[in-house]
């Protein structure tokens, strides 16, 4: 049978996630990929008619917390973390074009 | 602006706000703005491995106050993951609502009559704030960027409009009644000029009645002005292109305010797919009813209704008191019209007084006193002030609070005596004889003609509407 998956469509997802794969793993990862979605597709031989669509696996709604301000990081802790900071500021590679 | 040869503009808008909560959309840290770089992150807002969002009552709630002001349907919602790659999101994901927000189709009038519909008015969260040094100061140039995570997590809602608007001026209507109408939900300071609301407008142009043009996203829009000139210059670049033979590519916009035009920022293409998919560390938003009803019963007026309120007041407004109605609704004063009212003060020199001398200082508008804003309307309709007067002891009041008649004497703005004021008007009748003939003869606009001489005699101490007493009684 085909794959569910063509090259170019793991290509695609690849380069939206910043991904540099080679040729022999785009062809790898078009197979697995494919076995994967082929296992959910497994699904559509199920009569699912009566069967609410689950948004979430816990059931659970309105999970939220009151407005209360809680103790922020200490800058300087972060920043040390950081590859470089200035000026209390992040600081990061020129950005080549504005944000989306 | 009319468009040329029958062209017509086809404008939505977006609208970013910033909600007034004590802490961010997802984590407890301060929502604040001007606080020292990156003093309000933390492992959520930073989008450190293994932090978890948890969602903030408060944000709810006030999105649910938009939705209601903008008589939209609540409906059960859920929050999605929008993945792109930028500094000024450090989980390289923004979470908003996607296919189900929170608030969805409802509308919004507009003074002059008109109707926008609002398509959706869903949460999502601000992203940090980068700073771009070296180079030009425009982005691209910059040798590096500067970032700071205080605004990433800050609860938004972005308000969409319908492709409804057609003209400029109405997009900057629509904008300030919505600017207008966040305030008074409480649910934003509507401060442009902090960023705390933002616009961007999708602008196509075509021929009446023909089919949707291709459009253009210009992003970023941070005043009114900007809004309008931007929409403007948009729809005449599209217009141009088209009259040439062009065509319009679909692309996002850069607004420049200094040089007054737009310009390629990026072309929509494949790097648009932002691979949305359901946040799993975020549950389903379903409101109950009690909790809607709630928000409901505690929204409190709309400016549209606040204005109709002035309207009635004032029984018959000109065209000059609805624009101070306007003014006196958007500012927030309109309570000094009503208390001006409710002691059987003139409500038409409350307007004016609030519209015009309390407007211009309206950051020193905590030091005036409904009571002392009362006192003064009183005594300017009683004749005890002039209106040159009674702006003095309002400018005072505004300046440094106290008791108008207090303030009153120490100006030295004594009531001029009835005899002095008719001793006054007799000398100018006099000198003016022929004036006074056709004053008599009929000619009221003449009463505008003494009362200018009695002022310049007294230096603007009189009161207007004694003079006229004056002259009706020697006629």
């Amino acid at each position: 049978m085909s794959s569910p998956l063509s090259r170019e469509e793991v290509a695609k997802v690849a380069k939206l996630a910043r991904l540099r794969i080679t040729d022999a793993e785009l062809e790898q990862f078009t197979e697995q990929l494919g076995q994967i979605l082929e296992h959910a597709h497994d699904m559509t031989s199920l009569n699912l008619a009566d069967v609410e669509p689950t948004g979430h696996p816990f059931g659970l709604i309105n999970v939220m917390r009151d407005d209360v301000v809680r103790p922020s990081l200490d800058r300087d802790a972060v920043l040390a973390e950081a590859p470089a900071s200035e000026d209390g500021r992040f600081a990061v590679p020129r950005i080549m074009g504005e944000a989306p | 602006m009319t468009l040329p040869n029958g062209w017509e503009m086809v404008v939505g808008l977006e609208v970013h706000t910033e909600l007034k909560t004590a802490t961010k959309m997802f984590c407890g840290c301060a929502n604040a703005f001007g606080s020292e770089p990156n003093t309000n992150i933390c492992p959520v807002c930073l989008g450190l491995p293994g932090s978890l969002p948890v969602l903030n009552k408060m944000a709810v709630e006030l999105a649910m106050a938009i939705g209601v002001a903008l008589h939209c349907t609540i409906a059960p919602s859920t929050f999605h993951r929008k993945n792109y790659f930028y500094p000024d999101m450090p989980k390289d994901f923004q979470i908003s609502q996607y296919d189900l927000p929170i608030n969805s189709r409802g509308y919004l009038d507009l003074p002059d009559g008109s109707q926008i519909s609002v398509e959706r008015a869903h949460l999502e969260e601000d992203t940090g704030k980068s700073t771009h040094l070296g180079g030009t100061g425009r982005i691209h140039g910059a040798d590096r960027s500067m970032v700071d995570y205080n605004r990433s997590g800050v609860p938004l809602v972005e308000i969409v409009s319908g492709p409804d608007i057609r003209s400029a001026a109405q997009a900057r209507a629509y904008a300030s009644e919505l600017r207008g109408i966040l305030i008074a939900t409480g649910a934003s300071d509507g401060r442009m000029e902090e960023g705390s609301m933002r616009f961007d407008a999708n602008v196509s142009v075509r021929k009446s009645g023909e089919p949707f043009g291709t459009r253009c996203e210009i992003k970023n829009l941070n005043s009114l002005r900007s809004l309008q000139r931007a929409i403007d210059y948009e729809a005449l670049r599209q217009i141009e292109v088209l009259e040439e033979g062009g065509s319009i590519r679909q692309e996002t916009r850069h607004w420049d305010e200094n040089r007054g035009e737009t310009s390629t920022m990026r072309v929509k293409e494949e790097a648009e797919d932002y691979r949305y998919f359901r946040e799993p560390d975020l549950v389903e938003l379903s409101p109950d009813q009690a909790w809607q009803d709630r928000v409901r019963a505690a929204l409190p007026p709309m400016p549209a209704a606040r204005r109709s309120r002035l309207e009635e007041l004032l029984g018959d407004p000109s065209d000059a008191q609805r624009d101070a109605i306007g003014t006196v609704v958007e500012l927030d004063l309109d309570g000094f019209v009503i208390s001006a009212a409710q002691a059987k003060a003139d409500v038409a020199i409350a307007l004016a007084r609030s519209a015009n001398e309390i407007a211009a200082d309206i950051e020193n508008v905590a030091k005036l006193s409904t009571e002392a804003f009362v006192a003064t309307v009183l005594m300017e309709q009683k004749g005890e002030l002039s209106a040159t007067q009674a702006k003095k002891v309002l400018g005072v009041l505004l300046e440094s609070g106290g008791d108008p008649s207090t303030i009153a004497k120490a100006l030295g703005f004594e009531q001029m005596g009835a005899d002095a004021l008719g001793d006054l008007v007799a000398k100018c009748i006099e000198e003016n004889p022929s004036e006074w003939q056709r004053y008599r003869e009929g000619d009221d606009k003449l009463s505008q003609f003494f009362i200018g001489q009695i002022m310049k005699l007294t230096k603007g101490q009189a009161n207007g509407k004694s003079v006229i007493a004056e002259l009706q009684q020697r006629k």
